[in-house]
């Protein structure tokens, strides 16, 4: 379709419309930021700085000593340059550090830097019901409604606070989902991460908000390693978001995240992702490498777990959040909207492991290219010998922008009980030169055209993200699709 | 309103339009009338703004501008509206978003505000009775698994909703039933006024004895061979296509095959 699009109306229509990654700017803040580099002495150092239990220091060195032992995988079906972990600096945190508990003592860069991504950290300012827990670099500079959600008993905070005030929750639950030993950045992340989000929800407890962390990338060379913890006890429910963002740089940049959710009998946890790391620019110079293990156990009976993400950030994206449908009759879903634009890749996808009897598993998955992007969708459902009346439903569905793009889809699947029932759907299409006509002869410019078109496609997933997210995605996906017709 | 002036327009290369000339007051409805194949849709598409027309000669007025300058979207929100004779689907995106979106593209052409979340909705319901169609139609996906009626019904709700000052309707009666028919040129006819002028492309006369034209034009291998008033549309259909000169025989079987 790129013939007749690309005429030189149009060229100077995306020349003009053609905007910057917005949440590129560069926070001038002093921080204390380790040296690069990685041994047992620098690990050391981060469990120091962090006045860790003996039990946390001990869980990342033998991580660390697995990871040296472990191969890079190079399986993915993406394709950059080796990461030299030795120039990676694993520790970085603003030299002031604030007192959690009152803005006052935030440095006010912080909070400008916040406002400026559209987070203000002020409560009155926030938006409704939703507490946020804000992570600069290394650390965790601010959560929001603390008062409100303990009175509901919730524990939401930093994972380095939680490693203080509750230290046997988080001994007992860390790495019970996402072993050290499972991969090669998640035994990474195991060794050397500095903090993220940790949230109990109790036993009957329906969370009063939506709980969501931001995570911003600030310090040049600086790798981020964030490690989030959900428990949801029995018969509670959670919705939690995640934000991502970097500023522009020409180095690339290093996230490797492990994301642990356990759901106990009755629970349920939603777990949404609005991803926009930056993604380098149009030669793919720079961006983000988003290397990310995101696992949630349905441990007990009747839980379920969903995954919702939207992904158009990042130079590479290497992601499979998945679900261990542990419990009988429990539920896992997967949605994601992934979209690839300039030289950005993507391989992500989902994996559900039917365990439980009557376990059921949806997966929805819109890929979108643009200009040289490449998506790619990987997904294994495993039904295993116990998995009586297991279920899936599968959907890939791909878009492509132009022909210089691609879309791949791998979906495996693994039965060993004949009872399952399994669907599985794949389409790849293209916005027709129809349907932009249609559009833009009732009115709408051909940017509104494309951007309703690609929404419209979208929107089995955004309409699974809760409703001032749903907006933003929206948003998200129009900008980073700017120009990119033809 | 509309003054088409010796247009000759090509699709890779192959010359479609043959040097048509046509001139649309306000307040006139124009029926254009041909075979298969003659050129119909071309006209509509050359008018409405589609890429992938070459416009060789000729020239097109619309409200005393030069129509071929502007851009699909600019000439949709000048006022130009086309009855798709396949409307599309748009998966995903309901009619009423889309409509919403449309109506107020055109609004902020013209610098006006967005129109009230709650009197697009009043708006909305009273056009989709004119047409009667169901109100849950509003939230279905585009088109996406509309009947052929529904489609045709949809187009005029989207045409009543967006009020043109010149509307193209191409065959948008074709495929309907007697009833649906009726429906249809009930919802055009509620829109003729004296600012709104009206092109029908049609194939039969049957649409016309609904929806009466002030003048009726035969288009036959790009060019128009004959205007006259509607008594032009009566005799067609008595003597059919091969009574007017300059029709050859291939093209009548097309018309009669169809
Ligand atoms: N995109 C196109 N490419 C090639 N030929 C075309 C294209 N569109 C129309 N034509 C040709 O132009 C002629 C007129 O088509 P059309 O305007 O659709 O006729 P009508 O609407 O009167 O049936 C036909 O011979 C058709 O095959
Ligand atoms: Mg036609």
């Amino acid at each position: 379709m790129s013939a007749p699009l690309v005429d030189e109306k149009n060229k100077d229509l995306k020349e003009l419309v053609k905007r910057e990654y917005k949440e590129g700017f560069v926070t001038d803040i002093e921080s204390d930021t380790f040296e690069p580099g990685l041994d047992e002495d620098v690990i050391r150092r981060i469990s120091a700085k962090k006045e860790e239990p003996e039990f946390m220091l001990e869980y990342r060195l033998k991580a660390f000593r697995r990871w040296l032992k472990m191969p890079e995988p190079d399986w993915a079906h993406i394709d950059y340059p080796k990461i030299d972990f030795q120039a990676i600096a694993y520790f970085s945190a603003p030299k002031e550090m604030p007192q959690l508990d009152s803005l006052d003592q935030v440095d006010p860069k912080l909070l400008e830097t916040y406002a400026k991504l559209g987070i203000p950290l002020e409560e009155q300012k926030m938006m409704n019901n939703v507490a946020v827990d804000a992570v600069f670099d290394s650390v965790s500079v601010r959560t929001t409604f603390r008062e409100t959600l303990s009175k509901a008993g919730v524990i939401f905070m930093p994972i380095s606070e939680a490693l203080q005030e509750c230290p046997e929750l988080v001994k007992q639950y860390l790495g019970s989902v996402v072993p050290t030993q499972d991969n090669y950045y998640a035994a990474l992340n195991a060794a050397v991460f500095s903090d993220g989000s940790f949230v109990y929800i109790p036993k009957g407890v329906r969370c009063p908000m939506e709980l969501s962390t931001y995570f911003r990338i600030n310090e040049m060379n600086t790798g981020q390693f964030e490690r989030t913890l959900i428990i949801a006890e029995e018969g509670s429910y959670v919705s939690y978001l995640e934000g991502c963002t970097a500023p522009q740089r020409d180095e690339n940049q290093l996230h490797a995240a492990v994301v642990e959710l356990v759901a106990h009998k009755d629970a349920e946890i939603k777990y949404s992702t609005v991803q926009n790391w930056y993604p380098g620019d149009e030669n793919g110079k720079g961006g983000i490498y988003n290397f990310v293990t995101k696992r949630g156990l349905c441990k007990g009976d009747n839980s379920k777990i969903s995954w919702t993400q939207v992904e158009t950030g990042s130079a590479i994206t290497w992601k499979y959040p998945s679900c261990v449908l542990q419990g009988d009759n429990s539920v896992g879903e997967f949605y994601s909207v992934a979209l690839t634009h300039n030289k950005q890749q993507a391989d992500t996808g989902t994996k559900m492991i039917h365990m439980g009897k009557n376990t059921s598993s949806t997966i929805i998955s819109k890929g979108i290219s643009a200009g040289h992007g490449h998506n790619t969708y990987r997904g294994l459902v495993k039904i295993l010998k116990g998995a009586d009346n297991a279920r899936n439903f599968s959907q890939c569905d791909s878009l492509l922008m132009g022909d210089r793009c691609g879309a791949h889809t791998f979906p495996y699947m693994e039965v060993q009980n004949p009872s399952a029932n399994l669907e599985h759907e794949a389409t790849t299409s293209k916005i027709s030169e129809d349907q932009l006509f249609y559009l833009k002869q009732r009115g709408l410019g051909e940017e509104a055209a494309v951007s309703m078109i690609v929404n419209g496609f979208c929107k089995d997933v955004f309409r699974e993200l809760p409703m001032e997210f749903a907006v933003e995605a929206q948003k998200l996906l129009e900008v980073s699709l700017e120009g990119a017709v033809g | 309103m509309l003054k088409v002036t010796n247009l000759h327009a090509s699709v890779d290369g192959k010359e479609i339009l043959k040097g048509i000339t046509l001139e649309v007051k306000p307040g006139e409805v124009h029926a254009i009338m041909g075979p298969n194949g003659s050129g119909k849709s071309t006209l509509s598409n050359v008018i409405a703004g589609r890429d992938g027309y070459e416009v060789t000669a000729g020239s097109v007025e619309y409200l005393g501008k030069d129509l071929l300058e502007l851009e699909a979207e600019e000439r949709a929100c000048e006022g130009i509206f086309l009855a798709f004779q396949y409307p599309v689907e748009i998966p995903g995106v309901s009619n009423m978003a889309m409509l919403k979106a449309a109506m107020n593209s055109i609004r902020k052409y013209h610098g006006q505000d967005e129109i009230k979340a709650g009197d697009f909705l009043k708006l909305i319901r009273q056009k989709a009775d004119l047409v009667e169609m169901k109100h849950e139609f509003l939230k279905r996906a585009v088109n996406e698994g509309f009947s052929g009626g529904e489609k045709k019904r949809n187009e005029i709700l989207q045409m009543a909703m967006l009020e043109p000052k010149l509307a193209l309707l191409d065959e948008t009666d074709s495929g309907l039933d007697i009833d649906a028919l009726k429906i249809v040129s009930h919802g055009v006819n509620a829109l003729r006024s004296p600012e709104r002028s009206m092109v029908l492309v049609t194939h039969y006369q049957r649409l016309l004895d609904y929806i009466v034209p002030d003048y009726v034009h035969v288009l036959a291998n790009g060019q128009i061979v004959k205007s006259g008033d509607k008594s032009l549309a009566l005799e067609l259909e008595a003597k059919g296509y091969s009574w007017i000169e300059g029709i050859d025989d291939n093209q009548t079987t097309a018309a009669q095959a169809s």
